[in-house]
């Protein structure tokens, strides 16, 4: 078998082109893989129209002045926003590509939102959102970019707006300095006015009539108290009805670019090996020399065994350069190295015996290839699938078929690996190697008719 | 051309072999025996069992039923396509084989094939850059490592030039001088009544007849100069 494998080393190294392919492949991947994601993406160009008068953009709430202008930036946090004067311009910017969309934001928008806050009627300012829809991938973007940041800025005016109303309460229930339309008031306020009443009371004779219809009052101001000592606790809970409190019950929380690491490196694992395993056997029957080398010199077992270790010896070193390359932009725990091998090498074996499965089966270099091609690309598809996203019935069914096949085990090698992820190392790839043999049986099978 | 050995031992010899793929016979009962020494071709029409009677021997697949007296390691094997590697060279192909075969000094064994089939001088090149005709040569070389007493030979002459054909059979020629069996399949029958010391007439997987040509000829009749025109009629009479 040693003399098998320097063999198609030596054919590999007369190959330049696969084997530039080889080297080649998992760097690229690599930089471009941690290029990505150590790099957040760049800002989506949106048209703004602002339409407010200059130096319309505030209002005033409780008697503090408030500036649009302040939360606008809300908006323009993760868009780029690029300034136009008319409408007419941020259609053509949208109709031309050169911006994700145009927001409007209409002359009367701060009058709008004053009458809205004031309860003088109106239901605040509507902006308008242009997009264009040749392209749904970017009026998908354009729409949830500009939703999620008008949904910030919304949140930011309405904290505000609660903390300036909750201010405004407590000046009733406290008392103190109060101002409007520039005039400074000095509030009683409810606790003040209540000790002034009880004083009052106090004063007259007990039982009279004056007195019980004081204590009315102070009964009832006392009830305000009580209640308006809750208001604050109430404009927090209507500003933020819903709590979010999440809780892990299953599988190791894996940051997503720390998962999309474990995903690419799969793949490349996946192709390099799985293409080398096929192509080399099928090399065998295309050189007609499998009938020579099963007559004695090697068994079909051994001639499948050297194949999977020479996809193996080329794929893991080349996937294990790609993980450092991915490692100088992601920060990876370089102190689990030995087990990153361990399932590089596992994930390995168990494609490459799918790969001898697929070569045993088409015998011929560009046959293997496409149904090398054929066979893993939907399966690592299917095995991303998320729980979740498809009925309950077929998500079953797509695991069940993920689980026949190499890739989904090996990337729960690699995310364990890499990550600390469950399912854990030692189960990935006891599976893997269920799948190897599996696989190689399969292949064994397939050469028993081979000459 | 025959050499028998001192024992009167066959080189090789198969006893009622028989090779059965699903619901077709391949070969039935085939028996046959090779002297060292001695070439012995294989003819007969289309799927007549030819190249099955052959890898039976040779040990790529085994018989449904009856015996092969050598094993696969004995005898040396030359298929009809040459089965070496294109990306290596000529003297890397033979190395490979050399230590596959494991053969005891496989440089020695390069060398003297590399000699022996005159391909010294492009020890260095690759296969792929090769002609038809010395790529052949290379594939009868590998046969040849382990120095087996049967070389099998798959139709040797079926991708040649009249001038490689010639300089093929003076090469198998001297093997056989040397003692070694040959046996081969072919197509050509002109070329098993010139080289062949005796013919096993093989149809629809049944051993027909086995002796020399000349005894054919007899057999059937006619013009003894014509081989060819003996041999279409024997299977004719048969009913083939």
């Amino acid at each position: 078998m040693r003399w098998l494998l320097l063999k198609d080393l030596q054919i590999l190294r007369r190959s330049p082109f696969l084997v530039a392919v080889l080297i080649a492949y998992p760097l690229i991947i690599s930089v471009l893989i941690g290029l990505s994601l150590s790099r957040g993406p760049d800002k989506p160009k949106v048209a703004v129209v602002n339409e407010l008068a200059p130096g319309a953009t505030g209002f005033t709430v409780a008697g503090q002045r408030l500036d649009v202008s302040r939360y606008a930036r809300e908006l323009f946090k993760s868009v780029d926003p690029v300034y136009v004067d008319t409408r007419k311009e941020a259609i053509a910017k949208v109709r031309d590509g050169e911006v994700l969309g145009a927001l409007i934001v209409p002359a009367d928008a701060t009058k709008q939102l004053q009458d809205a806050i004031n309860l003088s009627g109106g239901k605040g300012p509507t902006l308008e959102i242009l997009y264009n829809v040749d392209d749904p991938l970017r009026t998908q973007i354009a729409e949830s970019t500009i939703k999620s940041r008008l949904a910030d800025a919304n949140k930011a005016l309405s904290d505000k707006l609660t903390q300036l109303a909750g201010r405004y309460l407590q000046v009733l229930l406290k008392g103190g300095d109060f101002s409007l339309l520039g005039q400074k008031f000095d509030v009683l306020g409810l606790e003040r006015s209540k000790a002034v009443l009880e004083s009052t009371v106090r004063s007259l004779p007990p039982g009279s009539a004056k007195a019980r219809e004081i204590q009315r009052v102070i009964d009832f101001n006392e009830l305000a108290i009580e209640n308006l000592g809750l208001s604050k606790n109430v404009l927090t809970a209507v500003g933020q009805p819903l709590n979010v409190k999440r809780t892990v019950v299953a599988g190791h929380r894996t940051p997503l670019d720390a998962f999309a690491v474990a995903v690419s490196v799969t793949i490349s694992l996946m192709f390099v090996t799985v293409l080398l395993a096929s192509g080399m056997l099928a090399l065998e029957h295309e050189e007609h020399a499998f009938g020579r080398l099963v007559r004695g010199l090697v068994s079909r077992l051994g001639l499948l065994g050297e194949k999977v270790a020479l996809a193996a010896a080329c794929a893991v070193p080349a996937t294990l350069v790609m993980l450092c390359g991915i490692g100088i932009f992601v920060h990876l725990d370089w102190g689990r190295f030995a087990l990153w091998l361990a399932a590089l090498a596992g994930g390995a074996i168990g494609f490459g015996a799918l790969g001898v499965a697929v070569g045993a089966l088409a015998r011929d270099v560009r046959a293997a290839s496409l149904l090398a091609f054929l066979l893993t690309l939907p399966i690592a598809f299917l095995a991303l699938v998320p729980a979740g996203t498809v009925a309950h019935t077929l998500y079953d069914v797509i695991r069940a078929v993920s689980a026949l096949f190499p890739f989904r085990p090996a990337l729960q090698a690699v995310d364990a690996a890499l990550n600390r992820s469950s399912p854990s190392l030692p189960q990935t790839l006891a599976h893997l190697g269920v799948l190897a043999a599996a696989y190689l049986a399969l292949a064994r099978v397939a050469l028993a008719r081979s000459r | 051309m025959s050499t028998a050995t001192a024992s009167g031992a066959p080189a090789i010899a198969a006893g009622e072999v028989t090779k059965r793929f699903g619901r077709r016979d391949a070969l039935r009962g085939v028996s046959f025996e090779a002297d060292p020494g001695e070439v012995v071709a294989v003819i007969g029409p289309n799927g007549a069992g030819k190249t099955t009677l052959l890898s039976i021997l040779a040990g790529i697949q085994p018989p449904t039923s009856g015996t092969v007296s050598r094993g696969p390691r004995e005898v040396g094997w030359v298929p009809q396509s040459p089965a070496v590697y294109t990306k290596l060279s000529v003297a890397e192909n033979l190395r490979l084989f050399a230590r596959l075969e494991k053969v005891a000094d496989p440089d020695a064994a390069v060398a003297a094939m590399l000699e022996q089939t005159g391909l010294a001088e492009r020890a260095d090149d690759e296969l792929g850059t090769l002609s038809g005709g010395n790529r052949q040569r290379v594939n009868i070389a590998v046969g040849l490592l382990a120095d087996p007493p049967v070389l099998l030979l798959d139709e040797p002459s079926s991708s040649l030039d009249p001038r490689q054909r010639e300089r093929l059979w003076e090469f198998i020629g001297a093997l056989a001088a040397r003692g070694t069996a040959v046996v081969f399949s072919t197509h050509n029958v002109g070329e098993a009544d010139r080289y062949a010391d005796r013919v096993l007439v093989l149809a629809d997987g049944e051993a027909l007849f086995t002796g020399s040509p000349t005894d054919l000829e007899a057999r059937v009749g006619g013009d003894p100069r014509d081989f060819e025109a003996a041999f279409v009629r024997f299977l004719h009479e048969r009913g083939h």
